[in-house]
């Protein structure tokens, strides 16, 4: 299982990161926005996408429709870990495709629970 | 309405003066002038009150522009240093736990391992000679075990250490905070003071990414998730 980490914020990668080895999930490769992740995720060889939704160049729900619109990338389960709350966003984001939907700031039982649901309906 | 009576009045003056009539016609006089001084008077006290307003105008135009060219700028830098000082602590401590997890990983593994070694020796399964191995292990661990454990010790006195910008960014966020407010009365008195009755307020245009919400301030309409509860719920009402 390879894990990309997108997140404008080195901290925040790195807090997601940690919180993933934790999870037993060590395989873990970061970006720093869209456009970064993008060219990893054509690439290929990745199993899931946690992005971060305000960031610069391109922002994580446009690299959502990105994913979603490659049809090498349209069903990969997608975590959305944000500070952005609107309800209006979250519909957005939902309708754009996201598997889950995590406001910060969050704890680690959170992420736990929300990716073990994503793989949950993945598999099942 | 004064016109009227200035000429009533000037009309009596020139009666009186033919007539000869010189008490009257001082009089009269007087009446005029007081008339024209209280006038004056009048004129004088509106052009005192103008002159004390736009002083207090032009220091409170300089109050604020000393504001934009100092305070403002400084509380830039302040708030710069504020982020660059969370961010500091924010590696500091992940540091710290990095270098602390492979270790707590390895102390784990060791002792997992040796107790069920000990286990299958209490049950009276383990060969002698592997006894003789099992000591030294045990052993070796607690050597490593109190090295290990040192690091762990130093690595939490980091942590603990790097919350201290806690207290100098709250100070520094409260100067912030004190200077906004300054700001904010200077305005209220500008407002005021240049004294349009008739100003709209604009309408606070909407970010298209707001961010963080921050409780009592970008929860009042409602419209946003208040915790992970909240999406939960709006993500299963949508099918989720």
């Amino acid at each position: 299982m390879r894990i990309l980490v997108v997140d404008d914020f080195s901290t925040m990668r790195r807090i997601v990161k940690n919180l993933l080895r934790d999870l037993g999930f060590t395989n873990t490769v970061e970006a720093d926005d869209g456009k970064t992740a993008l060219p990893i995720l054509e690439a290929g060889g990745i199993d899931f996408l946690v992005t971060d939704w305000n960031m610069p160049g391109m922002t994580g729900i446009e690299l959502l429709k990105a994913v979603r619109a490659n049809p090498d990338l349209v069903s990969l389960p997608v975590l959305m870990v944000t500070a952005e709350a609107k309800r209006e966003q979250i519909i957005m984001a939902a309708q754009a495709g996201v598997n889950g939907y995590v406001i910060k700031p969050f704890t680690a039982a959170t992420l736990k629970e929300k990716i073990e649901k994503i793989f949950e309906r993945v598999d099942g | 309405m004064t016109n009227e009576i200035s000429l009533t009045l000037a009309r009596e003056l020139v009666i009186a003066l033919e007539q000869g009539n010189e008490l009257e016609a001082d009089a009269l006089l007087d009446k005029i002038a007081v008339q024209k001084e209280s006038q004056l008077f009048k004129e004088v006290g509106r052009l005192t009150r103008q002159l004390h307003n736009s002083m207090a105008g032009f220091s409170l135009d300089s109050k604020i522009a000393s504001m934009t060219e100092n305070d403002i700028p400084d509380a830039k830098e302040r708030l710069h240093y504020v982020i660059s000082m969370t961010e500091q602590a924010a590696n500091q401590t992940l540091n710290a736990v990095e270098n602390l997890m492979p270790v707590s990983q390895s102390l784990n593994e060791q002792a997992n391992e040796l107790s069920d070694k000990w286990d299958r020796f209490l049950d009276r399964e383990m060969p002698f000679a592997e006894f003789k191995n099992m000591s030294k292990e045990i052993s070796q661990h607690f050597n490593e075990s109190k090295e290990s454990l040192l690091q762990v010790q130093n690595g939490l006195n980091e942590i603990l250490l790097a919350q201290g910008f806690q207290d100098i960014t709250g100070q520094i966020i409260k100067k912030v905070i004190d200077l906004v407010q300054d700001l904010e009365l200077s305005m209220v008195e500008l407002i005021r003071i240049s004294g349009n009755p008739n100003l709209t307020i604009a309408k606070k245009e909407e970010p298209e990414l707001p961010g963080p919400v921050v409780p009592g301030v970008d929860d009042k309409a409602g419209d946003v998730a208040k915790d992970q509860d909240d999406v939960d719920d709006l993500l299963s009402s949508l099918g989720f």
